[in-house]
């Protein structure tokens, strides 16, 4: 078992385009500060309006996607949310 | 099928826009119960053949009737044709109190098509509260193929959709769209009735088309969803693609303030080789 009082909040902000102040289009929290069982409904509400929002409130950026170019003949396509930044934030636990 | 039961062009594009029909208390309240008493009995238990023709099953069963009522039965038919065949169904019972993980996904694997789907018809034979977390949907997400649960990351996006709805309601599903069940938080169980079905014929112009020209068309294949953002422009071409594969005409001409179908078609081809192919209809329904 780890020694840190310390745990891990992980915030995955989907953005609308590569611009950390571009807007937020979809979100995940995972809480690693607590063992309560996570309920996706706790955290339906729009965290922040963008990465820079979360910034500014504490959260560390530690992932930013790179930008691809598409692959030939997929250029019209889509599929998974492109613009993904995994932001972190490091909480004091209680014993 | 009477041609007025079926359905019209402004409500297919709809469905081509957003990936999904919704049909409140579409199924009287009587069948409801029926079909609830037929589940609790185990009659709905068993899986049929998969590609057996659909109207050769549950012929004298509650699900039998209420998928043979001419409303229902018109709107599987303006989607996948007369005959579709069976591919599975499913009894989803959430019990109450019992939470949901993440569970975003689309059902199977990597849909190979370029422009034929299936349909996801799920029904609710009870009422569904905000509580009990009925089945929650992302408008315009049918165009994003993907590995069946790989998007379980993405716990909520703008725009989603969580039913709350009456018994006897219907949702009839694009294949492809992006779902999930959301906790029951409630004290009753939620009680969803899934059926998959694929179509026989190729799926051009399979619904009352007098209406094929009426300009609110447009602009619902161009009506923008935030979430789509900075490829909105993307899935405004994925909806022209499809719409002129189910009209079965190349050549609409989308004169509209966004024109992005246009736009492309317009390309030069010795230039465009690579964009224009990517239009091309590959399911052979259009002749040159």
């Amino acid at each position: 078992m780890s020694e840190s009082k310390y745990r891990q909040k992980i915030l995955i902000l989907y953005l609308g385009n590569a611009s950390l102040n571009s807007e937020v289009v979809g979100w995940s929290l995972y809480d690693g500060t607590t063992d309560d069982e996570a309920d996706i409904i706790d955290n339906e509400e729009l965290p922040y309006k963008s990465v820079l929002a979360a910034m500014r409130d504490g959260w560390r950026v530690i992932g930013i996607p790179t930008i691809n170019s598409p692959l030939i003949g997929r250029e019209h396509k889509t599929d998974y949310l492109q613009f993904e930044f995994v932001l972190e934030k490091m909480e004091l636990i209680d014993e | 099928m009477n041609k007025t039961d079926l359905l019209d062009s402004v409500t297919m594009a709809k469905f081509v826009s957003n990936g999904y029909l919704r049909f409140d208390e579409i199924i009287p309240k009587d069948l409801c119960e029926e079909s609830k008493e037929a589940i609790a009995l185990g009659e709905m238990d068993a899986y049929d053949k998969v590609g057996a023709p659909f109207y050769s099953l549950w012929e004298h069963s509650a699900m039998g009737k209420i998928f043979r009522l001419t409303t229902v039965r018109a709107i599987i038919e303006s989607l996948l044709g007369p005959n579709p065949q069976y591919d599975h169904h499913y009894i989803h019972n959430k019990k109450a109190h019992t939470n949901d993980t993440d569970s975003l996904h689309q059902d199977g694997t990597y849909d190979t098509r370029d422009f034929g789907f299936d349909l996801l018809i799920c029904f609710f034979p009870d009422d569904v509260s905000e509580k009990m977390g009925g089945t929650l949907v992302v408008p315009g997400s049918h165009f994003r193929k993907v590995n069946s649960g790989a998007i379980g990351r993405y716990q909520n996006i703008v725009g989603q959709q969580q039913l709350v709805c009456k018994a006897g309601t219907i949702l009839f599903m694009h294949s492809n769209l992006w779902h999930s069940g959301r906790s029951n938080h409630s004290d009753n169980d939620r009680l969803l009735f899934k059926l998959r079905l694929n179509p026989t014929v190729e799926q051009v112009r399979l619904w009352n088309t007098e209406d094929i020209n009426d300009s609110e068309i447009l602009t619902i294949l161009g009506e923008r969803m935030p979430w789509h953002s900075g490829e909105q422009r993307l899935e405004n071409i994925n909806r022209i693609r499809l719409w002129r594969y189910m009209i079965g005409d190349p050549t609409p001409d989308f004169t509209t303030d966004k024109l992005w179908g246009t736009k492309l078609d317009d390309m030069p081809k010795v230039i465009y080789q690579d964009s224009v192919r990517s239009l091309d209809m590959k399911d052979s329904v259009v002749s040159e």
